[in-house]
């Protein structure tokens, strides 16, 4: 292996990846040519770092300086300056809000950083992905190693169910026990699938994962098929996600080359390959059995359980699922064991989960924190707050199959049972802060909107249930709520609870039932008074001019209806009986006198 | 004309290639969408006949996964994302100035042919928040008073 003495990592995340980050790895490469450098400096395209607010990133080691928002252009005085004179490049480095005079800040040192434990995202950011040497090297195989040559199936799973790891999809069901079950199940072939379906909006934990750490999953998978006697495994990815495809195949090639996968692997007799499937756009195939018909090449609806996958599951085998951030945290856990697992967390929501932090928040990005921590922690210690001044309103986590939670909750530690006592869920981890300007009962549409959208169609509560609750929101958003309405949305979200199919439809109400149970003020406040507190639904805007108004005749041309009048030099006035509330005027008034409440 | 012989020609080698796997109309049909743009009915009755199944079956597949369509679509595809994170940052502004500036619905193509406007899913670059994709381009930050210059770009 070469020596370097200075490695340049640069994120190659999809967020980073958007913001230019593959020209900056070509003009490193050009600069470096240029000046010689390229017997002593490395590139290294990464995984996700996860700060993406501060993307592109690039770091430089053996300092470890953290530079944010980097240009093409900067790049040749990153070389010029750091890897040339040993001199930091101040102006690019990243700095804390509120610690702006404090210069050459690592990695572990920024706010962001501080308080995150890093299991399933050990390796992001860290290691070149595609390179199977480098994952090797951060005892990457050594779990697989370790299971086969000196554990039996039946211990691996023990460990597993000791360690107290529990789903990381969102339901949190014990990883050790889904194990279990599939391993009692007598079976000439047996499946091992990993879903990484990741659809719900705003979550992208599981990609960051899959490209930043393809290895810690394939590996995973390994260690798991030999546990339960599974001897084929799929990865069941979104095709949104082109970077994780690829890096997922360029691993199991090299896992293969290597003898990880295939046959007689470590000389322990036990035969395991992996497959790459594609997904096609369906939000419901990250339902276990909707997720396995799509597979077989078949609609993805799912069916009723049981039968449970572990007993009839992918070409009616026992099969077992699991979600790629649980995967990634299964080799740590075979070589740490489950002592040192369960010492990280809570007594009953052990290790670490992985966050996608985003909305109105500072520090948008992954961060993966100790279970037990709390949202105010998540929001305000490592997402640096509300941006522009701006009120937090609410919290929401668990995506279409979550809710609402409001600041006076702030406090509550992030545990699968808490969570969903105050009425949200853990969900995969997407994590969207609002402000005082998101209208919640907006919000509350937009899921079901969602979730309308999605439905498979193959049972009635979710089909026309979440159809007739969405009516029912829009009208209330264009102001034309009627009394009992929300009386009507409670008793519909109660029969779909109780009644849907899968775990779509039973989840789909719960971002209606949040709102409703916290911010029913908002609801009320749009059907009596047919106001929105937060000033957001269109349709319940009044527009006024305020004493700004130059009178420049602007807005009087674009109005649509002619609702404005007034003359030259003197201040305009909307009637309120014409305007259609479009909106056009405030777009065009140069002057800032036009006002929505 | 040729040039359809020779697309079909591609999907007879992705379906030589997929047809001994286990579900292979996933990938068939994904192949499929690759190399026509879309998946119109010929096609479907082509693979139907090929993997020796119902047509009724694949359209059944075609129709369920928003992946698949059977219109063609525009040279330009626009994703405005309509992720959490995108809609509470205003994507749906960024979404209403495409509409707006194009003259066009979303899932609807100009009638030029040149662009196709979609509300898609999260992209998951939510760091990027509001996104939207052009073919394979992404633009994150959005203001929706970039829009225009935006598509500037890609008119004729």
């Amino acid at each position: 292996m070469d020596f370097y003495r200075a490695q340049v990592l640069i994120c190659g995340g999809t967020g980073c990846t958007s913001s230019g980050a593959t020209n900056i790895i070509e003009r490193f490469e050009e600069q470096i040519q240029k000046n010689g450098l390229d017997k002593e400096v490395k590139i290294v395209r990464t995984g996700c770092f996860g700060l993406c607010e501060a993307g592109p990133v690039v770091i430089v080691y053996p300092e470890g300086t953290f530079y944010s928002r980097v240009r093409a252009d900067d790049v040749e005085e990153i070389v010029n300056e750091h890897l040339i004179k040993g001199r930091i490049v101040q102006h690019l480095v990243y700095k804390d809000k509120g610690h702006e005079d404090e210069h050459h800040l690592a990695l572990e040192e920024i706010d962001f950083y501080k308080k995150q434990k890093r299991i399933a995202l050990r390796n992001c950011g860290v290691i070149d992905p595609e390179n199977i040497d480098e994952y090797i090297a951060f005892d990457g195989y050594k779990g697989l190693a370790k299971a086969l040559t000196e554990m039996k199936p039946e211990d691996v799973i023990q460990t597993v169910l000791d360690s107290g790891l529990r789903g990381r999809g969102g339901a949190g069901f014990p990883t050790g026990l889904k194990w279990k079950f599939a391993a009692a199940s007598k079976a000439d072939q047996k499946y091992m699938v990993c879903n990484a379906d990741e659809g719900d909006p705003g979550a992208f934990m599981d990609r960051s994962v899959l490209e930043g750490d393809p290895h810690a999953v394939v590996e995973a998978m390994t260690i798991a098929g030999y546990a339960i006697g599974a001897t084929e495994g799929y990865v069941y990815v979104r095709a949104e996600y082109p970077i994780a495809v690829k890096r997922l195949e360029i691993a199991i090639e090299q896992a293969r080359e290597y003898g990880l996968l295939g046959k007689n692997i470590f000389g322990s007799g036990f035969d395991f390959d992996l497959f790459v499937r594609l997904g096609a756009g369906a939000f419901v195939c990250g339902e276990e059995t909707a997720l396995m018909a799509s597979i077989e090449g078949l609609r993805g609806e799912p069916r009723p359980k049981p039968p449970f996958p572990a007993v009839k599951g992918l070409f009616d085998a026992p099969t077992n699922i699991n979600n790629v951030e649980t995967f990634a945290n299964v080799p740590q856990i075979i070589i740490n064991g489950a002592d040192w697992f369960k010492s990280i967390g809570t007594e009953k929501s052990t290790g670490t989960k992985v966050f996608a932090l985003g909305g109105k928040i500072n520090n948008t990005g992954l961060v993966e924190i100790p279970m037990g921590t709390k949202l105010r922690e998540i929001i305000f210690d490592i997402g640096g707050g509300i941006p522009n001044g701006k009120k937090f309103k609410a919290v929401q986590t668990g995506g279409p199959s979550g809710g609402c939670i409001p600041s006076e909750l702030l406090d509550v530690p992030i545990e699968y049972d808490t969570l969903t006592q105050i009425g949200s869920m853990m969900g995969s981890g997407g994590m969207i802060v609002m402000d005082e300007d998101n209208c919640m009962v907006d919000i509350a549409r937009f899921f079901l909107d969602f979730t309308v959208d999605e439905s498979c169609g193959k049972c009635t509560p979710c089909r026309i249930g979440t159809k007739r609750m969405l009516e029912i929101l829009e009208r209330i958003v264009k102001g034309r709520g009627k009394e009992g309405d929300i009386e009507k949305l409670e008793a519909l979200a109660k029969n779909i609870k109780a009644t849907a199919l899968c775990g779509l439809g039973q989840t789909a109400p719960n971002p209606v039932l949040s709102t409703l149970q916290y911010f029913r003020s908002e609801y009320e406040a749009h059907i009596k008074e047919k106001r929105c507190p937060a000033h957001h639904c269109q349709a319940l805007l009044n527009y006024s001019i305020t004493d700004k108004c130059r009178g420049c005749t602007a807005c009087v041309k674009v109005c649509p209806v002619a609702a404005i009048t007034g003359s030259v030099k003197e201040k305009h006035v909307i009637d309120a009986a014409k305007c259609i509330k479009c909106g056009s005027c405030v777009e065009k008034c140069r002057f800032g006198a036009i006002e929505k409440r | 004309m040729s040039e359809q012989k020779a697309k079909f020609a591609e999907l007879q080698t992705a379906i030589d290639k997929h047809k001994e796997e286990k579900g292979a109309l996933m990938p068939v049909l994904q192949a499929a969408q690759g190399i026509f743009g879309c998946v119109p009915m010929d096609v479907q009755e082509y693979i139907a006949e090929a993997l020796d199944t119902t047509l009724s079956e694949v359209y059944g597949v075609a129709t369920f996964y928003s992946q698949f369509s059977l219109q063609p679509k525009g040279k330009y595809v626009i994703g405005v994302c309509m992720g959490t994170a995108c809609y509470v940052r205003g994507a749906q502004k960024v979404l209403d100035r495409v509409e707006k500036e194009l003259n066009a619905e979303t899932g609807a193509t100009t009638k030029d042919g040149q662009f196709t406007i979609q509300s898609t899913r999260c992209l998951g670059a939510c760091g990027l928040a509001p996104v939207m994709m052009i073919n394979d381009e992404v633009f994150g930050r959005l203001t929706e008073d970039e829009i225009p210059g935006i598509l500037d770009k890609y008119k004729i």
